[in-house]
């Protein structure tokens, strides 16, 4: 792999994750609809946070690195509600 | 409640893997508890720290923990577009004892350091979050994990939570958490053969190297690092969340920018990306730290904004080892006394003002702030580098110019103001001196 012209799906790759079959963080569609910065999708390190041509966001939490910058950003009031995953699951850095 | 210990310690990182190991020397029954699969697994950091503070409880540390340089070699550098001004320390005694700063992945330095606890007698317990506090009246009396009957008792919890701190918060112990205070650290590990690394960085045997950068950032506030591990090269940038916010440009994108900047792209350029990750950083100094200590608890580490992320230093792991230290020394000596409240807890924060922890936040104060403004990054940082250019470059067809010629057109060009930079060099002064 080459570092250069790496694909965002390639750089992720990279990581380790055990899925949690729960989600850890939820998105509020409504509060997002009446977003107008959704810096959420920009800040976002594993670029979580896809916006959507009805005005929402989509969000996955499958490749998340729990860092906390998406709740710290967000404009929406209560539109992130953020949690750690169930123990064990979730990233596992190999490095770090 | 299932099961009790004297204490729970919530983390095993540095923090908690220290508060862990000083409280079960000291006597007491110890929970070390870990979200992750194992210790390190949740954790990122640069890649350099600092561990003296570790020689008065694991002297042999230099023989066996898993060290993958020596850092012998440290440049300090400040970043515009196109250049570069740096101070580039050769420590050459650094590589033999005392040391001074080592590269370690975190995965096996965590890993390594919550072993040490449990050979001193405490008791990890990971892939268990902990999701809130016990409480009897206004005492914390444990912690609540994810686990089936997942209580556990104890006398004293030392959070050791990290960065987003939600045992803290829960506590009630922050008065403000935002944005404000914190950087988002992403970072690259690429692989090379040694030899490689070895010619890039001009080091031998397990000499390593340590890079800092003031600037480099797209424009947002930030800075940037290059440390040499053993067969890998780490590389990243620390990104203030308001200028983040603001540029509206993926964090991803900046390293990637930062890493074809010509001063660092022959040093990081080829190779094998092994890991990307991010993390966040608590940079606010003094200033935004939470209360320490409360009726049966105490918060350490990244989890009280202890990391010192001054510009050019990036101290954060030596921080929270000798805040889970004093935590761990403090809980012991309060149970054995009987008196576990904020006041016979008292004894935490003389031990911080008592070691280098307080007295270094103190004097750096507003070192964090000034480094990231917008002063310092966009103006003095150009200034500074067109100045030192500008005198390097032999026009020889016209005679030098004399230097405060040279700074007075950079001063301009920047709109640098003397009073500006004569206050801004007394707080400089005044943290350094
Ligand atoms: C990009 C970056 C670069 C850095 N560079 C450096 C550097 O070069 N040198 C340096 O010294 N410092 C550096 N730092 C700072 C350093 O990483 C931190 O200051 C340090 O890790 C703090 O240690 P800690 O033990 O307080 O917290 P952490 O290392 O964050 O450990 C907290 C632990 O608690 C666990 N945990 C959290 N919540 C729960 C819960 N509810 N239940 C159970 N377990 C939980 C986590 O999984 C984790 O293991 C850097 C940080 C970043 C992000
Ligand atoms: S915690 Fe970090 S990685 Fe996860 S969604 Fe939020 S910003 Fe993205
Ligand atoms: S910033 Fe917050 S409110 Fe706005 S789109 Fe993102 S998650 Fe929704």
């Amino acid at each position: 792999m080459i570092v250069r012209h790496i694909s965002f799906e390639d750089r992720m790759d990279t990581v380790v994750f055990d899925l949690s079959p729960t989600p850890h963080i939820t998105v509020d569609g409504d509060a997002c609809q009446g977003c107008t910065t959704k810096v959420c999708v920009s800040v976002c390190p594993a670029g979580l946070f896809v916006p959507m041509n009805d005005g929402g966001v989509l969000f996955n939490y499958e490749q998340c690195f729990e860092c906390g910058a998406c709740y710290l950003v967000c404009d929406g009031l209560g539109a992130i509600t953020w949690h750690y995953p169930t123990g064990g699951f979730g990233v596992a850095f190999r490095r770090g | 409640m299932t099961i009790g210990f004297d204490i729970v310690v919530v983390g095993a990182g540095p923090a908690g893997s220290l508060a862990a190991l000083t409280a079960a020397r000291a006597g007491v029954t110890v929970a070390l508890i870990e979200r992750g699969p194992y210790p390190g697994s949740k954790n990122v950091y640069g890649g350099v720290l600092y561990a003296r503070i570790l020689d008065s409880v694991i002297p042999d540390w230099p023989e066996r923990a898993p060290i993958q340089r020596w850092v012998t070699r440290r440049s300090t550098m400040v970043l515009t577009e196109h250049g570069s001004v740096a101070m580039d320390v050769r420590g050459d005694a650094w590589s033999q004892e005392p040391h001074n700063g080592v590269t370690a992945f975190r995965s096996e330095f965590d890993s390594w350091l919550a072993d040490e606890a449990v050979d001193a007698g405490a008791t990890l317990i990971p892939s268990t979050t902990a999701i809130g506090l016990l409480y009897d009246g206004g005492t914390v009396v444990g912690v609540r994990t994810d686990r089936p009957e997942g209580d556990i008792g104890a006398r004293v919890v030392i959070a050791c939570d990290g960065v987003n701190s939600l045992l803290a918060r829960e506590a009630g112990l922050y008065d403000g958490f935002d944005a404000s205070n914190f950087t988002l650290g992403v970072k690259e590990v690429i692989g090379f053969d040694k030899a490689e690394i070895d010619k890039r960085f001009g080091v031998r045997g397990r000499e390593g190297v340590d890079i800092e950068t003031l600037g480099g950032t797209s424009g947002v506030s930030g800075g940037g690092f290059v440390y040499t591990n053993l067969e890998s090269v780490a590389v990243g940038v620390v990104l203030s969340l308001a200028g983040l916010r603001a540029a509206a440009l993926r964090p991803e994108e900046i390293l990637r920018r930062f890493k074809t900047h010509p001063s660092i792209a022959p040093l990081v350029e080829g190779g094998e990306l092994l890991e990307y990750s991010a993390h966040l950083i608590p940079e606010g100094g003094l200033d935004a730290m939470p209360e320490l200590v409360t009726d049966g608890m105490m918060v350490t580490g990244d989890a009280a904004g202890m990391c010192l992320a001054a510009g050019v230093f990036l101290e954060g792991v030596n921080f929270a080892m000798a805040t889970g230290i004093a935590a761990g020394e403090t809980a012991a000596e309060a149970i054995s006394a009987g008196d576990v409240s904020r006041t016979g807890l008292g004894g935490y924060r003389r031990r911080l003002d008592g070691s280098f922890v307080l007295p270094d936040h103190r004097r750096f104060q507003r070192i964090p702030r000034l480094l990231l403004s917008e002063r310092v990054q966009e103006r003095y940082s150009r200034f500074v580098v067109d100045t030192a250019t500008e005198l390097f470059t032999v026009r020889n067809t016209a005679p030098k110019v004399g230097l405060w010629r040279i700074m007075g057109a950079a001063r301009r060009r920047y709109g640098v103001r003397w009073r500006d930079v004569i206050r801004d060099g007394f707080t400089l002064i005044r943290g350094f001196k």
